[in-house]
């Protein structure tokens, strides 16, 4: 108080910006200490940049990697053939429409029963303690390996259920794989909903599953895409557990129904790294490409979507 | 006696666990008048509000004892289907929460649900009319609702509650969010629906409250102290803790 009042010298805002000596101005309760925060500053700027261009560059070696391998590889012939012992003769048909048929039944099933199970964890179930210990446990066995999952497919969906080695109990096992994560993040999003559109719509005589279905679910559509697109993602490159299931790696047909056998892209990779012939890893690489490839387009639909998605609600 | 109220309290009690918020209050509200509910924050006057469209049904903690009677129906222990019950009372919150869906989707969304008869597109046309809304959303209620401005969204959350043809309309502080033109407008649109609806209105502001209500209530620590004509408990009011009140001494 009486310091303000004193006279003291009107200080300009720009000579106050130069100071960086850190001595005080005007005011002697604060010590700004502006040369030791800047410093902080500039070391923290240092860290966290030099970790995102440590990241990228391991990806760029890999991805040019892979693509000076695999490029000359990836033609016509080898996007429609199928395996074969003579790499110039070999290609990913089989793998290809394997992962797409597998990656069909997982996106069905793990979204019905994922988006599914978090609505209703989230809006609908009582908030007890039962309740309570099923979302810790989900989120547990987002953690467990995928192996593990590949044991429990093989022994649900092949053995007891009699699906066999086929795309279905494939695609049904990838489902269980992925469906925690789909679960823990269409909660998030949905808890990022503000409660004022559940009270809004209530108030207008809705029901719980209305309110969910037109308001909640639509407001949350953005973050439970990008929970599918992370998991489906992940179920795309996923080997180990369709190898525990059984999955072929080398099938010179295409499935045409749910109880064909299959490979997949993955399984195919994986076949060819581990083969002792040099072309065979030039062919593993065009395939990791190709892979690549299929996970774009993957999410370039999700994107697409959710944009939709916007303007639809219009 | 009870025909005179289209809504009243007998004994109400109300909790949040062991917390006693709201204490043996008696009140009944007049048809087609507004009521105003007012008293310091943290008084209970939204949890009472609350409970007139069961909305506390939310929160798992909450019990009440007592009765709150609907056209004479006790709405908490009749048979009566609570989202049906809920069409006959509207309500607009403290900040306005239009649906991130068009103009026209806000309106049409809940007579959609509840199995409207009637043409929609007039019923977008009346309701946003009778919330003096129209006017300025006429030409683009395509748009969505959140596009609006605070008072704008305000009243069309107003007319998504009209559009339910409900004979009460609660309100929690509806202005508290708003700028005074707004208040003043959506004030305006208050004293202009009393014509055809019951409005029971939470408020902070007692100029508001003088302003608009017929009827004044006036709560404390949870429990009601006075309740009467407008003009009656401003200027000659009963107890010495509403006097304090409206006189600004605490509160
Ligand atoms: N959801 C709730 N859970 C527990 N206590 C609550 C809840 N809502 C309000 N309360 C408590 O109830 C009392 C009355 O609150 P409220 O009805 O919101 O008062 P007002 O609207 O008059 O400011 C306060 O003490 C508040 O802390
Ligand atoms: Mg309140």
């Amino acid at each position: 108080m009486s310091q303000a009042s004193s006279p003291t010298v009107p200080v300009v805002a720009s000579k106050n910006q130069k100071n960086r000596g850190g001595e005080t101005l005007e005011n002697p309760k604060f010590i700004p200490n502006h040369s030791g925060r800047r410093m902080r500053e500039y070391a923290f700027r240092a860290v966290i940049v030099s970790a995102t261009l440590a990241a990228l560059f391991i990806l760029i070696v890999l991805t040019v990697n892979v693509f000076k391998q695999g490029l000359p590889w990836l033609d016509q012939q080898f996007l429609t053939s199928f395996p074969s012992r003579f790499p110039e003769r070999a290609g990913i048909k089989s793998a290809i429409w394997g992962s797409v048929w597998l990656g069909g039944f997982t996106l069905l099933f793990s979204v019905f029963f994922g988006v599914g199970a978090a609505l209703y964890l989230e809006e609908l179930a009582p908030k007890n303690r039962i309740n309570r210990i099923l979302e810790v446990n989900i989120s547990t066995l987002a953690g467990v390996p995928s192996i593990i999952y590949g044991m429990l497919g093989l022994t649900l969906f092949v053995r007891i259920m009699a699906f066999e080695r086929s795309v279905l109990a494939g695609g049904l096992t990838l489902s269980l794989l992925i469906m925690p994560v789909i679960i823990i993040a269409t909660r998030e999003a949905l808890k990022c909903v503000p409660d004022d559109i559940r009270l809004g719509a209530a108030a207008l005589g809705a029901t719980k599953w209305q309110a969910v279905r037109d308001h909640v679910l639509p407001a949350a559509m953005p973050g439970v895409l990008t929970g599918i697109i992370l998991a489906m993602a992940r179920a795309v490159g996923e080997a180990a557990p369709l190898i525990m299931i059984g999955a072929l790696s080398y099938v010179a047909f295409v499935p045409e129904s749910a109880f064909d056998a299959f490979t997949a892209l993955p399984i195919q990779i994986f076949n060819w790294t581990s083969r002792p012939k040099e072309e065979f890893h030039a062919l593993a690489a065009a395939g990791i490409i190709v892979l690549l490839g299929f996970l774009l387009v993957c999410n370039s639909i999700a994107i697409l979507l959710r944009l939709k998605w916007k303007d639809h609600r219009r | 006696m009870s025909s005179e109220y289209v809504l009243e309290t007998k004994d109400l009690s109300l909790s949040y666990g062991d917390n006693q918020v709201v204490n043996n209050v008696s009140v009944g509200f007049k048809e087609k008048a507004v009521t105003a509910l007012i008293g310091p924050s943290g008084c209970g006057k939204s949890t009472l509000l609350r409970t007139f469209n069961r909305m506390n049904d939310f929160i798992d903690v909450f019990s009440h004892s007592g009765e709150v009677l609907f056209r004479g129906k006790d709405i908490y222990n009749s048979p009566l289907d609570v989202t049906d019950f809920r069409r006959n009372v509207g309500m607009v919150f403290q900040k306005p929460n239009p649906f991130s869906s068009s103009i026209k989707k806000n309106i049409t969304w809940g007579p959609k649900i509840n199995g409207y008869q009637g043409d929609f597109d007039e019923l977008v046309e009346t309701s946003l009319k009778k919330a003096s809304l129209w006017n300025e959303v006429k030409d683009k209620l395509n748009s969505s609702g959140l596009d609006l401005s605070g008072g704008q969204q305000q009243r069309l959350c107003i007319a998504r509650a009209i559009a339910m043809d409900p004979s009460v309309i609660l309100m929690d502080e509806p202005c508290s969010a708003l700028d005074p033109q707004s208040t003043a407008a959506i004030e305006k649109l208050i004293t202009e629906l009393q014509e055809n609806y019951t409005i029971i209105i939470v408020t902070h502001n007692m100029q508001q409250a003088a302003r608009i209500s017929e009827d004044t209530a006036f709560m404390y620590e949870g429990d009601l102290v006075e309740v009467g004509e407008t003009s009656q408990l401003f200027s000659s009011p009963e107890h010495k803790l509403t006097q304090d009140y409206i006189g600004g001494r605490f509160g």
